[in-house]
């Protein structure tokens, strides 16, 4: 399994060199780093390739990792019914670079990519309709980011005197409560009740 | 009315223009919150542009901050009409992650109650669509089926809908013996149900002329726009996850994939009739070999991911301890990224899982079928009549819990 795998991650790597830098193959599955530049043509090489034939595009969502330089990990996962097989295929993102989109390769990227702003904010290039779709109409921020609040920063209620829905920001009539049962032996960093006084 | 500026009384050199209207939030088919914004030229479909997101609660964010147990009840409320089958995706990812290995007895349980998530689905879908082209009989004796199945998840798991009853590892408890042969009376009866369903709906008339040639997809069309489950194997191909790559202890078991011969909605509801008929035959082979492990195991018993026997817990202070940690800190996934998918009776449901090893998941992605098949709502209604919106939206299988999120 593996090693049929890693063979197609050779002729991927081999053969598409410009829009690959790296391949892997961890828990059954293979990744392929990709360059963003390089990211459409490799697309749409795999779904025409006789040995790949990924037609389907099953996926496409981000990762975000604040503290790193390219901040983004997009992420495309997909599947090739005729050869059953799957790949996924990996790039990192700046926050403020453009993904070119590959709606014209895959018309399912439509709502994929869609979401994918709505959720991050990344932007797609040459995308037909790049609006929010999951989040309400004006909807501010990038929810799936990690530094928004799980509360958001809005609110709504129907205001009996105005006849209509409000929003307001958002008052909690307690703290969000987000428990840590992180053991403070394997790796949590909060101080224990007592430690502060080792240092003096 | 018309949105033009122009009087409703000019006449010849009138200005044609199209007409938009609003198909939901509220209506009845739409299956759900679906605000459509229909195009319309006369009667004739010009554009259509689904406004989703009207359930969006933002499951995977507050995946983000619970553990991986505490996240278990969530896939219930995706695709609430068949709750059993998401929590087992969920269930693999994690499974595959950690490397843990689940009890036969356990499988066998999972298989049974997956293949009486695909009915209960396939029920609620085939007989709204029936009601959406106008027929009324069909969804009373479906409900009736669907209410003795949900009858069956109460008895296994305390809930009708919303079970948590898979768990990594397993699943929570074993079904009494009295249980398994109430569900074994059910698969005896129940294909004559499906006979009655049929006999209503297949050569009727009326659901013949509102589903047949309407909405065909085409098979270029069904990998293009990223189809998956009967809107591939109604179009032809036997694409099925528990074929092709099998999960669980599906191939074990002896069931046929239906296929379609057109890919339209008439091929597309055959196809769930029979599939039922196969599930049913899945469940009685479940049954079959559940009875040659009676009381093994049904939860993986190394205390790391699944809590300890109550038993245990009397008399082992480590029993304690693992239990006190599962429900406090809960179990840590070992580093990594893993995609599992299974066969949901909607079509390839997935769990993008990423894990940094510690006990939350970093990020968790749910690929639900429903997604791109109610993307291609634009492209497969263009030039159908309005009417026939509501019969495509039903042959969809569009249910917003998992859309949405």
């Amino acid at each position: 399994m593996s090693e049929a795998l890693a063979e197609l991650g050779d002729l991927i790597a081999t053969s598409q060199a410009d829009g690959v830098s790296d391949f892997a193959v961890a828990n059954g599955e293979l990744t392929v780093h990709a360059t963003l530049a390089g990211i459409v043509p490799l697309i749409t090489w795999l779904r025409d390739n006789p040995a790949c034939q990924f037609t389907t595009m099953i996926d496409i969502t981000a990762i975000d990792w604040p503290g790193r330089e390219k901040r983004f990990d997009l992420v495309y996962h997909f599947l090739s019914m005729p050869q059953n097989q799957r790949v996924r295929v990996k790039v990192a993102v700046a926050e403020d670079e453009i993904v070119p989109s590959i709606v014209e390769v895959h018309p399912s990227a439509d709502w994929f990519e869609r979401e994918v702003f709505d959720m991050y904010g990344i932007m797609f290039s040459g995308h037909p309709d790049m609006r929010r779709i999951l989040t309400d109409y004006g909807f501010r921020g990038y929810p799936l980011r990690k530094d928004f609040p799980t509360t958001g920063y809005v609110e709504v209620r129907y205001d009996e005197t105005e006849k209509r829905v409000v929003y307001e920001p958002v008052k909690l009539v307690q703290d969000y409560r987000l428990f840590d049962f992180m053991s403070p032996w394997e790796g949590a960093e909060y101080i224990l009740p007592g430690d502060e006084k080792k240092e003096a | 009315m018309m949105d033009g500026t122009a009087g409703d009384t000019l006449s010849g050199e009138q200005k044609i223009r199209n007409f938009n209207i609003n198909f939901g939030p509220q209506h009845p088919a739409a299956h759900g919150v679906l605000r459509m914004v229909l195009e319309l030229d006369g009667e004739v479909v010009e554009r259509v542009d689904p406004h989703i997101g009207l359930l969006h609660r933002g499951t995977e964010k507050l995946m983000e901050s619970r553990t991986y147990l505490q996240n278990l009840p969530y896939f219930d409320r995706l695709d609430y009409v068949a709750p059993m089958n998401q929590e087992h995706a969920w269930c693999l990812a994690i499974e595959r992650l950690a490397g843990v290995e689940v009890p036969r007895r356990g499988q066998l349980v999972r298989v049974l109650y997956c293949e009486m998530g695909r009915i209960l689905n396939h029920l609620l879908n085939v007989t709204t669509q029936a009601m959406d082209v106008g027929a009324l009989t069909p969804p009373l004796w479906g409900f009736e089926e669907r209410e003795k199945l949900m009858v069956f998840y109460e008895r296994a798991c305390g809930a009708r809908l919303h079970a948590a009853y898979f768990r990594p590892g397993g699943v929570h408890q074993d079904l009494t013996p009295q249980l398994c042969d109430d569900i074994w009376q059910w698969t005896e009866e129940f294909p004559a149900v499906l006979d009655d369903l049929e006999g209503l709906l297949t050569e009727n008339r009326i659901f013949k002329q509102r589903n047949v040639d309407i909405g065909i997809v085409s098979l270029e069309e069904a990998q293009a726009y990223g189809f998956s489950g009967v809107m591939v194997r109604g179009s032809g191909w036997a694409w099925d996850l528990r074929r092709a790559q099998p999960y669980e202890c599906y191939d074990e078991f002896d069931f046929r994939i239906p296929v379609g011969k057109n890919g339209d909605c008439y091929d597309r509801y055959l196809c769930r009739m029979w599939e039922m008929r196969e599930s049913t035959r899945i469940m009685r082979q479940a049954l079959e070999k559940m009875d040659q492990c009676k009381g093994d195991p049904v939860l993986t018993r190394d205390g790391k991911v699944a809590p300890p026997r109550r038993g245990d817990m009397k008399t082992s202070m480590e029993a304690l301890i693992h239990h006190f940690k599962l429900y406090t800190e809960g179990f840590r996934v070992p580093e990594g990224e893993i995609y599992a998918a299974v066969e949901a009776p909607k079509g390839e449901f997935g769990v993008y899982l990423v894990s940094d090893g510690s006990n939350k998941p970093y990020k968790a992605k749910i690929r639900a079928p429903g997604y791109p098949h109610l993307a291609a709502m634009d492209h497969l209604s263009r030039g159908h009549l309005l009417a026939d919106v509501s019969a495509l939206l039903g042959s969809l299988d569009i249910v917003f819990g998992e859309i949405d999120r």
